[in-house]
């Protein structure tokens, strides 16, 4: 975030976050993030007041208050669709996933077949916009301009999606599988929203997930209902919503949203030179560790000499979060965190640090974790061209007084 | 409002007829035991129409047809070279029908509207 346009909206805001009005125009949010500062605050079917990114196709984004628990709520879940018109009116009884290609027998599933024919399973997992954040990189680039709330964390549950290739007969010579949802761009030329995983990926593991419920319900509409691709660790870009057809291929499918869309730099780092173009690039995969800090919200007030709990979550891409650590004093020294519940590898982990202004003024909270891997988070952002796998140490600034 | 862009009837009762409204209100339980789950999404977000000027209408209509322009007011602000290279690929990738006349008017007007800051 850019700390000097941050600093001289602090100087005028009271609170952290809210909602005003202007005029008659819609709600906007009032934010001290340069990112989402006046961006309209909207109410779709299904959903609670939400960050309006695009309205078509329909593209919004969680507030961060919400992350202030490991569950993110169905109706506060993001929403990103490729293209439009997105599906807006669904019969669960005619609804089939088809399961075609090079199997020994194509399937054409009903609702009640996902449910009776395979065992349910389920597991929490974060479901992150590969995206996120893209708002914030500097220098800038082009897409959707995310803060930090395109993703969420549920409890997901429905069939494995290799009990159901197991039913349908994988054939040999076999490589991917795509993955096609109800929406349709409305505009021939415009390439359907599909996606692909290699097969080895999605036979090796078990939590891959044809989900047809997320916290316990039915999935919104806006989420995916009645069903959607669930992948835990990976980015949502392959969690396909309103999911219609599996189909097994014998290539690599290298259409639009693979390639060249959705691909990150083949470095190390997954990162270039900021301002350069990669020489070779892959389809992006796991996701980074992140944290972040949910209270106090950016531009809060708090009081010095008091204890000041501050609370937040960490995730990565299923090695499961080790530590988490906070920095009132620009990364000199750390401390580490009390970790939540564990809700298993792939979800969001809260944390706690009771922590207590020294002196009045202003104050620069940093956190940053670890995952069981090792793996953690730099102190400078890395950089590509299209906006991906942001995972730099986040900050937040209090007023003590 | 663009000439592109698809309208729709705003949520809401005051349209439709009093005993319309009661049939509705009427069949709402038994719509929702079905298996049927229909939406209705919000219009375009009027604060992101495009700012009059030249080439404004040509823009409108291009860009309207498959997005809504919030996807334009929200990029990162840059000269025509960016603004280029973004039309280029709404006609070479997504297909737009957009003719070199008003690709070039569109990019005008972009590159003027959201150019560099001073």
């Amino acid at each position: 975030m850019n700390h000097l346009a941050r600093r001289t909206f602090l100087a005028g805001l009271g609170a952290g976050l809210a909602a005003v009005s202007v005029g008659r125009g819609p709600r906007r949010l009032e934010a001290a993030d340069p990112i989402l500062a006046g961006r309209p605050l909207v109410r779709y079917p299904e959903k609670a007041d939400l960050i309006l990114l695009t309205s078509r196709p329909p593209q919004l984004e969680t507030p961060m208050r919400y992350f202030a628990q490991a569950i993110t709520p169905n109706d506060a879940f993001f929403v990103r669709y490729h293209v439009f018109p997105v599906p807006t009116s669904i019969d669960v009884d005619t609804w089939r996933l088809r399961v075609t290609g090079r199997v020994d027998r194509p399937l054409e599933l009903s609702m009640d077949d996902l449910r009776t024919k395979f065992s349910k399973a389920g597991l929490t997992a974060v479901c992150q916009c590969s995206g996120n954040s893209r708002g914030r990189f500097s220098p800038r680039v082009l897409g959707g301009q995310w803060g930090d709330g395109a993703m969420g964390n549920a409890a997901w549950a429905g069939a494995r999606l290799r009990d159901i290739l197991a039913a349908a007969g994988v054939r040999q010579g076999a490589l991917q599988v795509t993955f096609d949802g109800l929406d349709k761009p409305g505009y021939p030329s415009v390439p359907d929203f599909v996606k692909s995983l290699d097969l080895t990926r999605v036979l090796e593991d078990p939590d891959v997930l044809v989900a047809y419920e997320m916290n316990g319900q039915p999935l919104p509409v806006l989420n995916g209902f009645p069903a959607r691709l669930v992948v835990p660790g990976w980015y949502a870009t392959y969690w396909v919503k309103n999911l219609a057809e599996v189909s097994v291929i014998d290539h690599v499918f290298e259409e639009f949203w693979m390639k060249p869309g959705y691909r990150i730099p083949d470095t190390a780092c997954g990162c270039v030179p900021p301002g350069t173009t990669p020489a070779r690039t892959v389809p992006i995969h796991r996701m980074t560790v992140r944290s972040f800090i949910v209270t106090p919200a950016d531009g809060a007030r708090v009081t010095a000499g008091r204890p000041t709990p501050v609370t937040g979550i960490a995730f990565d891409a299923g090695a499961g979060i080790g530590t988490v650590e906070l920095s009132d004093n620009g990364g000199a020294t750390w401390r580490r965190a009390d970790l939540g519940p564990d809700l298993g590898r792939y979800s969001f982990r809260e944390w706690n640090v009771a922590w207590t202004p020294a002196r009045p003024g202003l104050h620069r909270l940093m956190v940053r974790a670890v995952n069981r891997f090792g793996e953690s988070q730099g102190l400078e952002p890395l950089w590509n061209p299209a906006g991906y796998l942001r995972n730099v140490v986040e900050e937040v600034e209090v007023q003590a007084s | 409002m663009s000439r592109g862009r698809v309208r729709r009837r705003p949520l809401g009762t005051s349209a439709l007829p009093r005993a319309a409204v009661l049939v509705l209100v009427l069949a709402l339980p038994l719509a929702a035991a079905g298996a049927e789950r229909t939406i209705t999404l919000p219009p375009d977000d009027p604060s992101a129409r495009l700012p009059d000027g030249p080439g404004a209408p040509e823009t409108r209509n291009a860009c309207s047809l498959c997005h809504s322009t919030d996807y334009i007011v929200m990029q990162p602000r840059g000269g025509a070279v960016q603004w280029q290279a973004v039309v280029t690929k709404m006609i070479k990738v997504f297909g737009a029908p957009i003719t070199d006349e008003d690709a070039k008017t569109i990019v005008e007007y972009l590159a003027t509207r959201y150019g560099p800051a001073p």
